[in-house]
């Protein structure tokens, strides 16, 4: 079975409000599959009704080729979980959480599982402290574990990044690339930050105002023959003029007072390098742009 | 489901707020059982009134039965509030701490997290009661020794001898359980409704107050719905303490004036205590977990 996911003519209305709009996408076995859209495009609610928190107004939903409405126990216990804000029981300790989740999951637990499943996530020296000492990326942390405790197959992260420091967003990317790579896990992972979906995401689904505008694999719609390549120099108009008149001239984009920016191939970048140490330019960075983001904004406005 | 219970009652006993109500029941018992230790014979004295006068009294009247009654008499109003306490926050909590969602993405179904949660406040409050029969009870045994146990009903005195009490106290406590179950299945159907736990147990309060006011005023509009509601039943308790007598108006040993008042008000708060659970698992199978 490759599809572990198949949501079909999803649709999900609060009163008048259409939150989610005749919403279809496969996640396949392996994927970390990237759900982006703006907030209030219906990513929260889309995966609260993967998780049964939200009943669907109409569509179908799959999990392990089986139906989610009659297979609600079956398939939860194989799904792990963080839907926003890792809330927790603030007066236990992060071992008592874990253990009391690890419980409700089904499995049997034991000191060494829940340890063990502390320390993956570095907090086993504070196993004993009440959660309400600790800081948001430390209860982030704990939710991750909480995810994770169970080793289940299908794994659901919904905004796993919000209101972590630099150290622990890139701790959590490596979690998830970990998860894929090594675990072989199917990741699901919602978020705003675009730039943190990119880094992680073989697959990408963009939603907004709750309907399916794209759905591809990164690659896809990274589109590498559209790059767009920032420069930074200490004479901008010297070197916008200078580029101008050579073959990079049709790329150029207008003037920006800060950096000159061209969209080209992405192979070609070195070649631009060079072209700009032969025309004496001195350049200070060269780097291109989170080109999701600007396809993300275009398609979404 | 047991697990799930296992947890729930876990997270209860965990929790400061929960010793709170077995120490502020301690606390207010030991203070009237001092109190009536020391001024105990005036409080005889104001009962007893012009009674005193027509009838002789022999043994201790004010013995560790009497402290009792009049202990829960005064308890048994007192309590649901710390019942409400916990029972009302038993969903809006979870709301409140955002940890509901969490717990509903679990492998357990609605139904089982209702029930399982309703169980835990059930024994929260079971064991609340037995803290209270310990102290009111058997500690007044203790501090005041134990005689015949005289009451003052509205327009008769109803004395109960020393080895026809024990027996009425434990069907007394028995029947307060059931009652104070309502008061915890009432805070905890009402839970479901909030994201903070003060609604509930403020909206609990409010209920037993109002229908205790319907049930004691005597007007004919709430005589009519007076015996449906739970509040005219849970003092029902108070006939275990009301003997049969004779035709030579002695006593009448092991029995109880008014039994089937009890079963009846038993019964009717039961069919509640069922209605409010079951109203619970009604709407929180429906419910779209949105906090």
């Amino acid at each position: 079975m490759n599809e572990i996911i198949i949501v079909e003519k999803l649709y999900k209305t609060f009163g008048k409000i259409e939150a989610v709009n005749d919403l279809s996408f496969t996640v396949n076995k392996g994927d970390v599959y990237g759900f982006l859209g703006q907030n209030g495009a219906g990513k929260s609610t889309t995966i609260r009704m993967l998780l049964t928190l939200v009943a669907p107004t109409n569509g179908s939903i799959k999990i392990f080729g089986k139906s989610l409405i009659h297979n609600r126990k079956n398939i939860l216990s194989d799904i792990g979980a963080m839907i926003e804000r890792p809330d927790l029981y603030e007066y236990l300790s992060a071992y008592n959480n874990l253990k009391i989740f690890a419980q409700l999951s089904g499995i049997r637990v034991t000191e060494k599982i829940l340890l063990e499943q502390l320390e993956v996530v570095g907090l086993k020296n504070r196993a004993k402290d009440k959660v309400k000492t600790f800081s948001q990326g430390m209860k982030q942390r704990l939710g991750i574990a909480i995810a994770l405790v169970h080793n289940p197959s299908l794994i659901i992260l919904d905004e796993p990044t919000n209101g972590l420091d630099p150290q622990g967003i890139a701790d959590i990317r490596n979690l998830i690339i970990s998860l894929s790579r090594d675990l072989k896990k199917t990741v699901l992972i919602s978020s705003h930050l675009l730039n943190e979906i990119e880094q992680v995401a073989t697959r990408i689904l963009i939603i907004d105002k709750g309907k399916k505008i794209i759905e591809g694999t990164t690659k896809e719609l990274l589109n590498p023959e559209k790059t767009i390549v920032k420069i930074e120099t200490n004479d901008i108009k010297n070197a916008y003029q200078l580029l101008l008149n050579s073959a990079w001239q049709q790329h150029l984009q207008p003037l920006n007072a800060n950096y000159i920016s061209l969209v080209i191939n992405q192979n070609d970048i070195p070649m631009l390098n060079k072209k700009l140490v032969e025309l004496n330019i001195e350049v200070f960075s060269l780097q291109h742009r989170n080109n999701l983001e600007d396809y993300f904004l275009k398609i979404t406005n | 489901m047991y697990t799930l219970f296992k947890v729930e009652l876990f997270k209860i006993f965990k929790r400061q707020r929960t010793y709170l109500s077995f120490i502020g029941i301690g606390a207010f018992i030991i203070i009237i059982q001092l109190g009536l230790k020391v001024d105990g014979k005036e409080l005889i004295e104001f009962v007893l009134g012009d009674l005193s006068n027509s009838f002789q009294f022999n043994g201790k009247m004010l013995n560790g039965y009497f402290v009792c009654f009049v202990l829960l008499q005064s308890l048994l109003v007192h309590v649901p509030l710390l019942i409400a306490l916990i029972s009302g926050d038993l969903i809006s909590g979870e709301a409140n701490m955002g940890t509901l969602r969490l717990l509903l993405s679990k492998p357990i179904s609605r139904t089982e997290f209702v029930l399982a949660k309703f169980s835990a406040a059930t024994v929260y409050t079971l064991l609340l009661l037995v803290w209270v029969a310990f102290l009111s009870l058997f500690i007044s045994m203790f501090i005041f020794g134990t005689d015949d146990m005289f009451l003052l009903k509205n327009d008769y005195a109803v004395q109960i001898a020393e080895n026809d009490v024990f027996w009425r106290y434990i069907g007394a406590f028995f029947f307060a359980g059931i009652a104070m179950t309502t008061v915890a299945a009432l805070a905890f159907f009402l839970s479901q409704f909030s994201e903070n736990s003060l609604g509930p147990i403020v909206a609990t309060m409010l209920i037993i107050i109002i229908l205790t006011i319907f049930s004691t005023m005597s007007i004919p509009i709430f005589n009519r719905i007076k015996p449906f509601m739970f509040t005219t039943h849970m003092v029902a308790w108070k006939e275990f303490f009301d003997v049969k007598v004779d035709a030579e108006n002695i006593n009448i040993k092991g029995s109880i004036q008014h039994f089937e008042k009890i079963i009846h008000s038993a019964l009717i708060l039961l069919i509640h205590i069922v209605a409010f659970v079951s109203l619970t698992i009604f709407t929180i199978r429906k419910k779209d977990i949105l906090s």
